[in-house]
């Protein structure tokens, strides 16, 4: 058990992601531009569900309210290509609701970086802020989920009626340009699409880091039992704080990528439906495990692509089919099967050692 | 006098919504003492070590650690950093993560989400988890998924990550219920062990296990204390046999049990 030796396993492990890495990077080589597109909104959504998965799968706090986060990220990012399409002026929408003047806080998103940062720092703000007065006050379990859904729901309401600054429920769209490249254009998405999957395999590491660190140990025994925690000396309030925060900043993230792929964000995206969602995305690839609740996100959202398009109709009967089979048959989801076969070898191995030292 | 108690308990007194489970409850504890809580069931033992960790708030009274700290304003995570460990009833470990695991988290270390994020198993860390793996005689299981270990293991493992906190005062609530004679012989010894270097207050109700230890035994009975003495001088008291064999005498009602 002694740490970080290059066991057998550990090298195919390595083996196995410098191959999803490869072939992600060379995708634009097989599919086409459509495809592609298509592609690098499921990695945005991967993305949100590591966040996701930082907090659920290994702190135990489960929200329904990251698409509240991601929202607030893929709403810095529109504001500002929606200014660089409108050349600075007022746009389209404001018009229509008779605002005439660009709004004080909408002027810094003039600046591609400045909408950057506050696409990662406003959700990760409001996390700190929520976390605060929940986990001080030792607000969890279902206590602290119905809150974020409250959060939810404030949170389009307000970008719904205050249409003259959020665009209502239309959200932003019609983009032109990003940072004066052709946002259309096959070779800015194929940068994007590479800028998406840099920022996966960014976060993947660092998600990676945190969760092997202590710090990821104290998350894991606070899942395992919040009060223990306490008595041994550690604040777990800070604690969650904390990652509560990171997943924050990670959805936000994902969002700015989002709109950079799709073109529009509105308050529809970033609901209630979405919300959960992103959390079943992680169920289904398996909580607790990085690597899974990634693909969770992507095999989900492929899955309903290839089934709306094949069965306009039904699609949605095929979606409840394959939840139903993997809550019954993998109740630790995609990844859950993988170390399901392990352990079953593993029992098999015990049973031969048993034969051979009955004492034991 | 006062300066050499570790622990003292003034006038301790808890209400639960009119139920007073502790009644102006004193208790003092000597730098290396191992002191035993007895009493029958209700007594409010377990809410005493509870008010001593944090987990509850006394109603009234003061307890004061090291002589000026008084621990009753501060809130559990930082009584622990004091050096007050507290070991529950029921094993409570960490199931999910490996035996290694739960004691390099328990280990004495800086707490901050900064330090733990950038903290690395130096060399003497390793050796300070090994040896406390000899120590409960889990070294065979250092991988092991803790929740798969067996009941006195847990109960075990769990005094280990005590140990590691290296908190002056260990409270331990039943080490050894549930477990079996030879487990209990053993957590003896490792009681033996440790009170060599540590101040240890211990709830118990198994009698035969407290007489192995020559040590100052405390009853409790219905929030009060009712005797404080060796275990012989406890054994030999008239209101101690009565609340535990449920005698009556007439000469202990008009007593007094301060």
């Amino acid at each position: 058990m002694r740490l970080q030796k290059f066991t057998p396993q550990r090298i195919w492990i390595l083996i196995g992601y410098a191959a999803a890495a490869a072939a992600l990077f060379s995708a634009p080589l097989f599919v086409s531009d459509f495809r592609l597109n298509l592609l690098a909104k499921f990695l945005a959504f991967a993305i949100v569900a590591l966040g996701l998965d930082l907090i659920w799968g290994f702190t135990g706090i489960l929200s329904l309210g990251h698409g509240i986060f991601f929202g607030l990220g893929a709403y810095a990012m529109a504001m500002y290509l929606k200014l660089e399409a409108s050349g600075g002026r007022p746009p389209d929408f404001m018009g229509w609701s008779g605002l005439k003047e660009l709004p004080l806080f909408w002027q810094p998103f003039q600046n591609f970086w400045f909408a950057v940062a506050m696409g990662i720092a406003i959700p990760a703000l409001l996390a700190l802020v929520l976390g605060y007065f929940t986990f001080r006050n030792r607000i969890r379990g279902v206590y602290f989920t119905i809150l974020t859904q409250a959060l939810v729901i404030i949170t389009t309401t307000l970008l719904i009626g205050q249409q003259a600054f959020t665009g209502g429920t239309n959200g932003i769209t019609g983009y032109q340009t990003v940072l004066g490249y052709s946002i259309g254009s096959p070779d800015t998405k194929r940068v994007l699409y590479y800028i998406t999957v840099a920022a996966l395999i960014g976060i993947f590491v660092f998600c990676r880091f945190v969760i092997g660190s202590r710090f990821g140990k104290v998350l894991r025994a606070i899942r395992d039992g919040e009060n223990r925690v306490r008595f041994i000396g550690y604040n777990p309030a800070v604690y969650q704080m904390v990652v509560f925060t990171i997943s924050a900043a990670i959805a936000g993230i994902a969002g700015m990528l989002f709109v950079l792929h799709v073109g529009i964000i509105s308050p529809s995206m970033l609901g209630i439906v979405p919300s959960i969602e992103m959390v079943l995305w992680v169920a289904i690839g398996g909580r607790g495990t990085l690597i899974g609740a990634a693909l969770g996100a992507i095999l989900m959202n492929w899955a309903k692509s290839e089934f709306s398009t094949a069965y306009p109709e039904g699609w949605l009967f095929f979606m409840g089919l394959l939840f139903v089979v993997v809550v019954v048959f993998m109740p630790k989801g995609v990844a859950g099967l993988v170390s399901q076969l392990k352990f079953r070898k593993k029992r098999r191995e015990q049973k031969h050692e048993g034969v051979r030292n009955p004492a034991v | 006098m006062k300066e050499s108690a570790i622990l003292l308990c003034d006038d301790v007194t808890v209400d639960f919504d009119g139920f007073k489970a502790v009644q102006g409850m004193n208790l003092k504890l000597e730098k290396g003492e191992l002191r035993f809580l007895i009493g029958p069931n209700g007594a409010g033992k377990t809410t005493m070590l509870d008010v001593i960790c944090g987990k509850v708030r006394p109603t009234s009274g003061r307890v004061t650690f090291g002589g000026t700290v008084d621990i009753t304003k501060k809130k559990e995570h930082q009584i622990a950093e004091l050096g007050i460990g507290r070991k529950f009833q029921a094993p409570s470990i960490f199931p999910s993560m490996t035996v290694a695991e739960n004691l390099e988290i328990a280990m004495r270390q800086k707490r901050t989400v900064f330090a733990t994020l950038f903290a690395k198993l130096a060399e003497e860390d390793r050796a300070k988890i090994d040896g406390q793996l000899t120590m409960i005689g889990l070294e065979n299981k250092a991988g092991w998924r803790a929740g798969g270990l067996s009941h006195g293991e847990k109960q075990w493992l769990e005094i280990g990550m005590m140990l590691l906190q290296e908190p002056e005062i260990l409270l331990l609530d039943e080490p050894v219920a549930g477990m079996t004679d030879k487990e209990t012989d053993k957590t003896g010894e490792l009681l033996h062990q440790i009170a060599r270097m540590r101040s240890i207050v211990v709830v118990e109700h198994d009698m035969e296990f407290v007489r192995n230890f020559a040590s100052k035994v405390t009853v409790m009975h219905e929030g009060r204390l009712l005797k404080e003495g060796t275990m012989d001088e406890v054994q030999r008291d008239d209101r101690v046999a009565e609340v535990y064999l449920g005698k009556r005498r007439d000469a202990d009602v008009s007593r007094s049990t301060a």
